[in-house]
């Protein structure tokens, strides 16, 4: 197993209890959806494995290594294995493209020679390799704040690919991105993970998109795990477990047809 | 309840005609009563200010003729007699504001990352908001008085009066874009695993760079401004030298360094303006 989370729980000091003993599994190379209302602590729960956001108790492993108990170098040294993508992309919006997926080395190079771009030639070569595979190599150079949406999406990717991880903790990667670019981004990080043996977390509010490109979803409400299966299972039943009442049959049906329609084009 | 879930409109008895026509632009002040109280209060306060001053207006048309004398002496300035004192005053003035800016800015920087909320502990983030809050409190001028006393006479002085001044002046403004940053960034340069200084000069420096290098460009602006006037208490530069000429009656000279304080704050303020400008 390459992430194990046991316990996993989260209190805010405003009192919020963001996660409830949360138990989850992942294998290595395994996609997988944590879909769920807004507040339900997807953010929380990929925070709390990376430990942007401490955990008030439980327990997570990182290929046999309790991130839990790591002091800073050392949770420093494993945060080098878990790339992240953000929402807004979060991209240094001041440095360039080539910038922003250097600083995915940043745990492996030193202060000094991060401070004067002094990166060995084989990581400036990978960054360029990498560019290439998500077509932008041509603006390695341009600010990240000259780009589009799903360009700097593409950069959000790459950096968190030139971290050489095991595992992407990926939080909506398509919240601000238009429904043709958002299954762009979709497909290309699960064709990355497949490619290079990579396990994801992916947090999307959009369930036909998690059922289209994950094989796997977990559904988390009120901090608890309450649906955990395959994409193809997840019925009425399942949504309102993870959202409540409503009517699901247009959500379900149009996730089917578009299923069938990436088929039919496939084909 | 219509169609769109909204709660319905009050139907027919409602005329937005007449409504319209009694809508007025709300006041600044809500109650009538109070509104027109503090209109009244001022009214009077202003007439009894009025009725109170008492000018006499023989003395002041001698002011007038005297003042006429006292800016008649300055011309035509005169920059040969005291040229050396006026240069040696003003490559003073002008060290003292290249040193004192430099060393206030490199000074600034820890001080603005320990007064950031967002990176500082409160121990540490409450003793550099009480560094700042001193060096604001205190204009230069009693700055320059206790360095006076404290080293003598002299550019010295100065130099460390205009250092403190500019601590308090970046580290404050600093530390509130610190505080400004967008987090996402700093976060994701934290999910790399990268250092605390990596953090700092990855996530957070690109952010506040062009208010660093602006400020500092208004700043070297203001402590050349200073370092003219700090010569009055004996701090050195070329207010020394303006403070020299006026005691010796000597106008045309004064005049003299006042034109080259002119030119000089005008050459500061469109470069500084020029470059901030540019890094924006």
């Amino acid at each position: 197993m390459l992430l194990t989370i046991e316990g996993l729980t989260k209190r805010y000091p405003t009192g919020d209890l963001a996660l409830d003993k949360v138990d989850l599994q992942v294998p290595a190379g395994q996609v997988m959806a944590l879909i769920g209302p807004s507040g339900a602590g997807k953010s929380t729960l990929i925070r709390c494995v990376n430990r942007l956001v401490e955990p008030s108790a439980g327990r997570v492993m990182l290929d046999g290594v309790a991130l839990t108990t790591l002091g800073s170098g050392a949770l420093r040294r494993a945060r080098r294995r878990m790339g992240m993508i953000f929402q807004e992309y979060a991209l240094v919006e001041r440095l360039t493209v080539m910038e922003n997926v250097l600083s995915g080395r940043l745990g492996y190079v030193g202060f000094w020679a991060s401070w004067f771009r002094r990166f060995p030639r084989r990581d400036i070569e990978e960054a360029f390799r990498l560019l290439d595979r998500v077509g932008l190599a041509h603006m390695a150079d341009k600010r990240a704040d000259a780009l589009s949406g799903g360009q700097r999406q593409r950069v959000g990717i790459v950096r968190a690919l030139m971290q050489d991880p095991k595992l992407l903790l990926v939080d909506e990667p398509t919240a601000s991105l238009d429904p043709k670019t958002s299954r762009q981004i979709m497909r290309l990080i699960v064709e990355l993970c497949a490619e290079r043996g990579l396990a994801a977390i992916i947090n999307i509010h959009d369930v036909a998109l998690a059922q289209q490109f994950a094989r796997r979803i977990v559904g988390l409400r009120a901090g608890r795990i309450v649906f955990d299966g395959p994409a193809e299972d997840l019925r009425a039943e399942g949504l309102t477990a993870i959202y409540g009442e409503e009517d699901w049959s247009q959500t379900i049906r149009r996730a089917e047809e578009e299923e069938e329609a990436a088929t039919e084009s496939a084909a | 309840m219509s169609a769109t879930g909204l709660p319905a409109a009050t139907g027919g008895a409602f005329d937005p005609a007449a409504a319209a026509r009694g809508w007025r632009p709300p006041p600044l002040i809500a109650t009538p009563w109070l509104r027109y109280a503090v209109y009244l209060g001022a009214l009077a306060y202003a007439l009894l200010a009025f009725s109170s001053i008492e000018v006499n207006w023989t003395r002041a048309a001698e002011g007038v003729e005297r003042a006429g004398r006292f800016l008649g002496g300055f011309f035509p300035p005169d920059f040969i007699t005291k040229g050396d004192d006026i240069l040696a005053g003003l490559l003073e003035s002008l060290t003292m504001t290249v040193v004192s800016t430099g060393i206030g800015i490199i000074l600034s920087i820890p001080v603005a990352l320990g007064a950031s909320r967002n990176l500082a502990p409160l121990p540490v983030y409450l003793a550099c908001r009480g560094l700042i809050a001193i060096s604001r409190t205190f204009q230069e001028i009693i700055i320059a008085i206790v360095f006076v006393a404290m080293v003598g006479f002299g550019p010295l002085a100065g130099t460390l009066t205009l250092a403190f001044a500019t601590i308090g002046f970046m580290a404050k403004l600093i530390a509130e874009d610190i505080e400004d940053i967008q987090a996402s960034q700093a976060e994701a340069v934290r999910a790399t695993g990268a250092s605390w200084f990596q953090l700092l000069a990855w996530g957070v420096l690109p952010q506040v760079r062009p208010r660093l290098i602006g400020l500092s460009a208004y700043r070297l602006d203001i402590n050349f401004r200073e370092s003219a006037v700090l010569g009055l208490v004996g701090a050195g530069g070329i207010g020394d030298t303006l403070n020299t000429s006026f005691d010796r009656y000597e106008f045309d000279t004064a005049a003299a360094v006042l034109i080259v304080i002119i030119v000089i704050v005008l050459a500061c303020e469109y470069a500084s303006g020029f470059i901030r400008r540019k890094v924006q």
